[in-house]
């Protein structure tokens, strides 16, 4: 038997069918749904008169329209007071009633961003084939599974099928080893893989990030890794099998339990590539080398360590990379050459896909713990990724922590991560976020968007600036 | 989706090069939850005077007189005759929908966008390619006949002009057995139920938590 990649295993094992030129129908274990990508896919199925082919593999839960505003928040659906919002959001509830697919409703207290939800409800398991109308899917790949983003007529195309068209990707592995530095997460990683490999670097690959940094990870941090995936090109990302895995899965409310937990860790225990399994890419990082991200561009890869200096478009040799350090520059209102710390910021976001687990607020609220927002920080947004995530942290004293400090605590939604409910920057402002794409206006028509770790943004709302989030941290312990 | 087989009907111009996606369907329809009610908003900014906004009732709105498929010797057409780059732009699927909507199955041009081409077979809407001397014949003849119709024959591969005309075209097989039967990508993938229902029955085997409701 040749050696396999964790990849191959989780292919083979949901094969249903395939031609001699490879195309293959791939079966699909969970169906997450939002109320963005899923409307039109509904609407197919009524005007074919389809139904979904196993309603009990999708769950369905509103998101990016949802209103953080805790006032806004209390009216329910009927509350959102942006039209075309509200109506996609309705949307979602009645065609999840029609067809009796489980939703978690807008203030059930376990909605949230999809990709916080699956995991975090046990939803999405080790060993299954997880997709979701949203790019960032591959977040649930931390779990060992394979998990990739469609578009909406590939989510009727799994309502009506529970399966997918599809060709096989190519293999590759991340490879991180060493002990991080202090102040070092699993997003400063993620951002330095892709400053390293561009974002165009695992275009047409399932990424498989492993290593002894890695490894070492909680499955939250592994979770902030696969998440940007696509921003290093890659549909997929994923995280082998370990124990930390299994731990994290066990006595979830949709976890297996019983007989079907020893059978499903027994398969779940293979779920690692074997060794001498070949990949067609391997990168390697030494974790060691990796300190704190900041991005100073409008490009995910436009990113550079705290101590570091914005580039100049000369520093670029090849003509097609220095137009878009010229654009960014402009787009972004930096000079080449000025220290990174030197940006001046006007709002901070914590929150979204990325960066809006328990983790993420325990080591944001660790920095800002009794101090205060800088006087020329407008706006500090402090938004958990799910009802049950800001209970936990309520129970934590968590919010005390940041309202105290000045920071706005919210309800779980995507919020200023794409500014779709009413959290948006203003044209020009710079904000530090937690999230996971600075493209232009992406945050807010003219935004100037810096993705940074939730531990880098709390340390630059403190500040504000950018400032290496040790400084604060060694103080923190004095 | 619809099968095509035969058509005759009534053919309308779209006399110039180059018409892009938001030429077709303009982006601020784009918000709409549905895919169907499109054909009202075909074409907007050239067919209205004012700009259309999601939802709005079109039959109140200020007409462009000027615009072919606004004058009655059009209504009712269910060819479009086109020329070079039809459907260029964004990927929007919203384009095709809001052609078949408004009631057109069969276009002819000389040359279309790749995407936009499939998504014509994808929605059943035929998109034939005939050279630009033969297109340009086409715009003539049709100007020149008011009620001028054409016969398409999908099976045959053929158009009939009213002048007896046969044309032929080419169509790649499996698009063709597609659209003859009405199959879209989930009608081919539910041709393969068998094999799903196989593959569902083997996992629930090795994996039984996989299929286990809550408890
Ligand atoms: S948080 Fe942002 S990236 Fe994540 S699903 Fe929501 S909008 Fe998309």
């Amino acid at each position: 038997m040749t050696a396999k990649t964790l990849y191959d295993k989780l292919w083979n094992d949901h094969l249903v069918a395939i031609t001699d030129e490879g195309d293959a129908l791939i079966y699909i274990d969970r169906h997450l749904v939002h109320e963005v990508t899923s409307p039109q896919a509904f609407e197919g199925l009524r005007l074919a008169g389809r139904k979904p082919w196993r309603i009990d593999a999708n769950l369905a839960t509103p998101d990016h329209n949802v209103p953080s505003d805790v006032n806004e928040r209390a009216g329910g659906v009927a509350g959102i007071t942006d039209p075309v919002s509200q109506l996609q959001v309705k949307t979602l509830d009645d065609n999840c009633d029609e067809f009796g697919i489980e939703e978690f409703q807008i203030n059930d207290v376990r909605q949230g961003i999809v990709h916080v939800v699956g995991p975090e409800q046990g939803a999405t398991l080790p060993g299954m084939t997880v997709v979701c109308g949203d790019s960032h899917t591959a977040t649930h790949g931390a779990l060992g599974a394979i998990a990739h983003g469609i578009g909406t007529s590939e989510v009727e195309h799994v309502l009506a099928t529970q399966c997918l068209q599809q060709r096989k990707m190519k293999n590759m592995l991340v490879k991180v080893d060493g002990e991080l530095r202090p102040g070092v997460t699993a997003k400063d990683i993620v951002l330095a893989v892709i400053g390293k490999i561009g974002t165009a670097g695992g275009t047409g690959c399932a990424i498989e990030f492993g290593g002894s940094t890695i490894r070492a990870l909680s499955i939250e941090g592994r979770m902030t890794i696969c998440n940007m995936a696509i921003e290093a090109g890659a549909r997929i990302g994923m995280v082998a099998v370990d124990e930390t895995t299994i731990n994290y899965v066990k006595g979830r409310p949709y976890a297996p339990t019983g007989g079907n937990w020893d059978k499903a860790i027994a398969y779940w225990n293979t779920l690692h590539s074997d060794p001498g399994a070949v990949f067609d890419k391997v990168v390697e990082l030494d974790a060691n080398d990796i300190l704190p991200q900041v991005t100073w561009g409008t490009s995910p890869e436009m990113v550079a360590s705290i101590n570091a200096s914005v580039p100049s478009p000369e520093d670029f040799k090849e003509p097609v990379k220095r137009a878009a350090c010229e654009r960014a520059l402009e787009y972004m209102g930096l000079e080449g050459g000025m220290a990174i710390r030197d940006i001046k910021l006007d709002k901070v976001f914590i929150g979204s896909c990325t960066n809006s687990r328990i983790e993420d607020l325990r080591s944001a609220a660790a920095v800002v713990k009794g101090r205060k927002i800088a006087a020329n920080i407008k706006e500090a947004l402090v938004v958990p990724g799910s009802g049950l995530v800001k209970k936990q942290a309520e129970e934590e004293g968590l919010d005390k922590i940041f309202i105290e400090a000045g920071m706005l605590w919210r309800q779980p939604s995507c919020s200023m991560c794409l500014a779709m409910n009413s959290d948006k920057l203003g044209a020009g402002e710079h904000c530090a976020s937690t999230s996971n794409r600075n493209f232009e206006g992406r945050q807010g028509f003219g935004g100037r968007t810096h993705l940074v770790s939730p531990a880098m943004a709390a340390a630059a709302a403190v500040a504000g600036h950018f400032i290496d989030v040790n400084e604060l941290l060694e103080g923190a312990q004095a | 989706m619809k099968p095509f087989t035969q058509l005759t009907g009534i053919v309308a111009p779209m006399d110039r090069a180059n018409v892009d996606t938001d030429m077709i369907i303009p982006k601020q329809f784009l918000k709409s939850i549905k895919r169907s009610g499109f054909g009202p908003n075909l074409f907007d900014e050239l067919r209205y005077l004012d700009e259309g906004q999601p939802g709005e009732d079109c039959s109140n709105r200020p007409i462009n007189p000027d615009f072919p498929l606004n004058f009655p010797r059009y209504k009712g057409a269910s060819v479009l005759l086109a020329r070079e780059n039809f459907g260029c732009g964004s990927s929007r699927e919203h384009a095709p929908w809001a052609l078949e909507d408004y009631g057109f199955r069969c276009v002819i041009a000389p040359s279309y966008a790749d995407i936009f081409f499939n998504n014509c077979f994808k929605n059943g809407v035929l998109p034939i390619v005939q050279d630009a001397e033969t297109v340009d014949r086409l715009f003539k003849e049709m100007y020149a006949t008011e009620g001028y119709q054409l016969s398409v024959d999908l099976q045959a591969q053929a158009i009939t002009t009213p002048g007896g005309e046969v044309l032929s075209f080419e169509v790649e097989n499996f698009r063709k057995h597609c659209l003859l039967n009405g199959l879209d990508d989930i009608g081919i993938t539910l041709q393969q139920a068998e094999a799903i229902h196989a593959y569902e029955d083997k996992r629930r085997q090795q994996a039984p938590w996989l299929f286990a409701s809550r408890s």
